[in-house]
């Protein structure tokens, strides 16, 4: 080998230098744009796939016979994907869909100036009607990058129970930062059942992963459409409502303020869920539901909210069962115990009033004629001079009989946004009136249903289905199947025992028989069905005594449990009576034959409206 | 006259070097099948279908073996004779096109003959390379006469010339690659020093401003001064040496702002940004860079698999399966593939002048770098420009951007000089 070397010879090796030092330059390069950074995978998400989301049909919501409450109805949005818009007609198109011009050239603007939202659909107008959009098809050809999208809205046919319902509406932030299904324009429920079964009702939404070219052309699936995934319809649910014994519900609260719960005992379900002033829950839904809302937001009467879940009221004589059964379990109380009522229980300085009525009463007599003097006496009796160290821990074992009826408490249920009420606590009371320094007197409120007890007319339907199941009742729910009728809602349909014997309900029951038939509420009586009820006459801090009623029916077979609340509208067995009884008599017979009463009660406006 | 018996081997790959041909082999192979992938594999029906790119590019890739193979049988004695007339015939050509070729966006560099076309340019820089080596093999060649550099510098501006004439910015200025070889065979080294010291002054005038360029040479002549402690002659050498490059770089900023139109200013400075990592104006002149940079960048370490892209199918990126046929490896074969490829032409490069150096012929041995040049020079422009690193040029990537014209220059390019390593002992330089 006889190479020959040259003056230069050394400068070879300047070519070795330069081509590690491009092989180290090239490779780290390609390290920092393909593996350190991953903006540029997101990019060529954006840039060459179209995700096309499919929406499903979002659930059926019918009554406990299958009557539907809520339903689908069809609405087209027109989408655009600005980038791919050409000079196009404006006035046509504002011509046919009735837009404004100056709103479609700024809509456009803004979608140009983001680079996601330019080569994405967005939403320019929502909820066009068929024949607008039948139009525009027509025209289609002529304004490239315009898209129609159908989506469904929510009709409901008969327009009641708006507020057990609910209603849907398009997400807001917080939820789109909390749940990535949501994407905005998505529509999500906002209360009643759409709310609590949300995720249920909307199904699953599809995905399409589709090819696109630079001008936006779909050229076929993504990975042959592997990634894609098929929507999944919303599952129908059947609720445990009637839908006429609601409609009558609402029909008879009409022009009057406050709520009807009725249940059926021996399953909780609830059968009418009737709070009023109500709205037509169709108002909330279409082009004008953000108009509707503020209307019914600004309305005195507080429409929007659903008194039978969220208005706590003193229970008042409804309330007297429940301390009787507390009473004698505490072995306080017999049903032939008796007490003298000279029209009123006097103690010291102390006063609360009675009214007039034959006596000295037993138990099951202190109801029929609800006698204060009665529950005063006893509950002076059950604190105060029972086998327990002091009044406190009396009032501890008062309380916890009290909780296991389902007060002071929300029902772990299926509707959204439910209160509470209130037990007061010992607590409350020593910081009151100081630790060791309050006995029955102190707090006699509680023997009537008044001071600082509180409960939701749900609430009050419950203590009616635990009277009428002696001692047990189930967790009031909503919904009755999810997606077939003969299924069961389970999750929900609890049962819970109180800690009352049953044999303690005969007095009560006999009592409250006897409350309709010869007692405080004789109106309500129902020719041929046993009614047993209390009424109830809560003072308040606003105003006119609330009118309550509590109830179930029949005596022998219980198959319904209700609690009517009429606000400021004075006795029990004025208005709240009555109307228990013509639901009672809707519920059991299917037809109304008391037209004087029903009468009356349809055509009383308490509010001017 | 076979000096050593112990290299003769039968047939016409005696002696071959299969280093060169096998890298050669798998350069072009990824080549056909990236052009495939970013073909329309809907209408597939089958590989030789010749209304498809990737059914044409196969039938290039054949005919190109068959030239190699030609040239494996020729007499390698009779290429040095004939480089100056190749030289003359390829000018003539360049001539030629202008006169006769058929225009495609707005530049006169093909002749159109039935469905298919040839681009003499890509030829030229064959016939530069050779007609360069052919003059720098005389026994009393020598760089620093400034006669010869003339010559030389004449050499390659014919054709580069001629190809501005077309106009073809991208083929023209790949005709100065040499410049490379040049340096080794003796050219004064402040030239190549001095420009690529201009070059990256430049671009950090565009990067940063004019008065950090000033003071960075300011800062150097100074410490030069006293690190070297020149004497008196050679620190005025200096400051003036100095105050030259700060006139050069203000007068290069004044054309830069005055005398560039708007359009190739913004160029540049779209490059500039890409330098410093900002994906500016994407959707107009920044377009290829961001398209290609994205097309790679999607890739990860190991790449969507192999016809899984979605950015270099969808015409996303002009000139998908030519100019940036590097986006289709890097999206589909990731980071690993794209190294891959990388080390494959930096292999083949370090290969060619490996045995560069042991030739005898001189004429060999210039031609060698020669080639180097022109592949190094080619590589790292066109992967460097599909990454953003260096300015969009519109020049092929060797053996792997579709097109017969390129496919056959640069296979010719390759294989002259295997079939003259082959045959190195044979010549007595």
């Amino acid at each position: 080998m006889n190479v020959k070397r040259d003056r230069y010879f050394g400068r070879q090796y300047f070519f070795l230098v330069l081509f590690i030092v491009v092989w180290v330059a090239l490779g780290m390069r390609l390290l920092s744009i393909q593996v350190l950074n991953d903006q540029y995978k997101r990019s060529s998400m954006v840039i060459s796939i179209r995700e096309e989301i499919e929406i499903p049909a979002r659930g059926v919501i019918r009554d406990r016979h299958g009557v539907e409450l809520v339903v689908n109805y069809p609405v087209y949005d027109l989408m655009v994907v600005a980038r791919e818009v050409k000079p196009f007609d404006t006035l046509l198109l504002c011509r046919i869909l009735d837009l404004d011009h100056l709103y479609v050239r700024e809509y456009l603007q803004r979608q140009m100036r983001d680079p996601y939202l330019r080569v994405n659909r967005g939403v320019i107008a929502r909820q066009l009607p068929i024949d607008q959009i039948g139009k525009f098809t027509e025209f289609q050809f002529r304004f490239p990058g315009f898209y129609v999208q159908e989506r469904t809205m929510r009709r409901y046919p008969i327009g009641v129970a708006a507020h057990t319902l609910g209603y849907i509406g398009e997400v807001n932030q917080g939820v789109l930062d909390r749940d990535s299904y949501y994407v905005a324009g998505d529509y999500i429920g906002i209360s009643g059942i759409e709310r609590s079964y949300e995720g249920v009702l909307r199904g699953e939404k599809g995905l399409r992963k589709r090819l696109k070219d630079k001008f936006g052309r779909d050229q076929g699936p993504y990975l042959g459409g592997e990634e894609d995934i098929q929507a999944r319809a919303g599952l129908d649910l059947y609720t445990t409502l009637d839908a006429g014994l609601q409609a009558y519900g609402e029909q008879l609260m009409e022009h009057k303020i406050g709520s009807v719960v009725a249940l059926e005992p021996s399953t909780g379900e609830i059968l009418a869920l009737v709070t009023s002033p109500t709205y037509d829950p169709n108002l909330l839904s279409g082009r004008e539901r953000a108009k509707n809302y503020h209307t019914l937001l600004n309305d005195t009467y507080r429409p929007l909210m659903n008194r039978a879940l969220q208005a706590q009221y003193p229970p008042g004589s409804t309330f007297k069962m429940v301390n009787a059964l507390i009473s004698m379990q505490m072995n306080a109380l017999r049903a032939e115990t008796r007490y003298s009522c000279g029209g009123a229980f006097h103690m010291g300085r102390l006063t609360v009033r009675c009214h007039g009525h034959p006596g000295p009463t037993n138990l099951a007599q202190s109801i029929q004629f609800s006698c204060n003097t009665y529950y005063c006496y006893n509950f002076r009796d059950m604190l105060d001079r029972s086998n327990y160290p002091n009044t406190k821990a009396a009032f501890e074992v008062w309380r916890a009989h009290a909780l296991s009826f389902g007060l002071g408490k929300r029902f772990n249920n299926d509707l959204p946004f439910g209160l509470a009420g209130n037990i007061p606590t010992s607590e409350f009371y020593d910081r009151y009136h100081g630790s060791g320094r309050w006995r029955a007197l102190s707090i006699i409120s509680l023997a009537i249903g008044q001071g600082e007890i509180l409960t939701t007319p749900v609430q009050l339907a419950n203590i009616a289905a635990v009277i009428a199941n002696k001692g047990h009742y189930f967790n009031p729910h909503i919904v009755k199947s999810i997606g077939h009728p003969d299924s069961l809602n389970t999750a929900v349909r609890e049962r819970f025992e109180t800690t009352i014997d049953p044999h303690h309900f005969e007095p009560i029951i006999i009592g409250m028989r006897d409350v309709v038939l010869a007692g405080t509420a004789r109106n309500a009586y129902i020719p041929g069905i046993t009614v047993c009820g209390k009424t109830g006459t809560a003072q308040n801090p606003h105003g006119d005594n609330h009118s309550l009623f509590i109830a179930y029916a029949p005596m022998e077979n219980p198959q319904i449990a209700i609690a009517v609340i009429v606000e400021n509208a004075g006795y029990g067995s004025t208005w709240a009576s009555p109307i228990a009884s013509l639901m009672i008599e809707k519920y059991l017979t299917g037809e109304v034959k008391r037209e004087a009463l029903e009468n009356r009660i349809l055509n009383s406006k308490l509010i001017k409206r | 006259m076979y000096s050593n018996t112990t290299h003769q081997h039968k047939g016409i790959f005696r002696n071959i070097d299969w280093v060169m041909v096998v890298l050669w082999l798998i350069l072009v192979t990824v080549g056909w099948l990236s052009v495939f992938s970013t073909g329309n594999q809907e209408t597939f029906s089958n590989i030789f279908d010749l209304n498809q790119r990737y059914g044409k590019q196969l039938l290039w890739i054949v005919l190109a073996m068959v030239v190699a193979l030609i040239i494996l049988i020729l007499d390698p004695k009779i290429v040095p004779p004939l480089s100056y007339m190749i030289y003359a015939l390829l000018n003539l050509s360049l001539v030629a096109v202008l006169i006769f070729g058929t225009e495609v966006n707005a530049s006169k560099s093909w002749f159109q003959v039935g469905g298919f076309a040839l681009q003499p340019a890509e030829f030229a820089k064959v016939a530069t390379v050779l007609a360069m080596a052919r003059y720098m093999s005389a026994i009393d060649f020598d760089l620093t006469k400034r006669k010869t550099l003339l010559t030389v510098t004449g050499i390659v501006a014919l054709p580069f010339g001629l190809i501005m004439l077309q106009p073809d910015l991208g083929s023209a200025i790949v005709l100065f690659a040499p410049i490379l070889m040049l340096y080794r065979f003796g050219l004064w080294p402040w030239y190549l020093y001095g420009a690529l010291t201009l070059a990256l002054l430049f671009i950090l005038d565009l990067m940063f401003s004019t008065y950090v360029v000033v003071g960075l040479i300011i800062i150097s002549v100074a410490l030069l001064i006293l690190i070297l402690k020149a004497k008196k002659r050679e620190a005025w050498l200096m400051v003036s040496l100095g105050l030259a490059t700060i006139v050069l770089v203000f007068a290069f900023d004044f054309f830069f702002h005055e005398g560039l139109k708007p359009h190739q200013k913004e160029r540049i400075e779209v490059y500039i940004a890409n330098l410093q990592g900002e994906d500016r104006d994407i959707r107009n002149i920044g377009y290829n860079f961001y398209q290609s940079k994205v097309a790679i960048g999607s890739g990860g370490w190991t790449g969507k698999g192999y016809l899984q892209g979605t950015q270099t199918k969808m015409n996303f990126i002009p000139e998908q399966d030519t100019d940036f046929i590097f986006c289709t490896v890097g999206e589909e074969f990731g980071f690993i593939g794209s190294m891959f490829i990388v080390s494959v032409f930096l292999l083949l490069l370090y290969r060619i002048i490996q045995r560069a150096e042991i030739q005898r012929s001189r004429f060999s041995q210039i031609y060698g770098y020669g080639v180097a040049s022109l592949l190094f020079f080619h590589f790292v422009v066109n992967v460097g420009m599909t990454i953003g690193l260096t300015p969009v040029i519109g020049i092929p990537l060797p053996y792997m951007s579709y097109g017969g014209s390129s496919l056959w220059a640069f296979t010719i390019l390759l294989f002259i000089f295997i079939k003259q390593d082959m045959h190195r002992y044979e010549v007595v330089g």
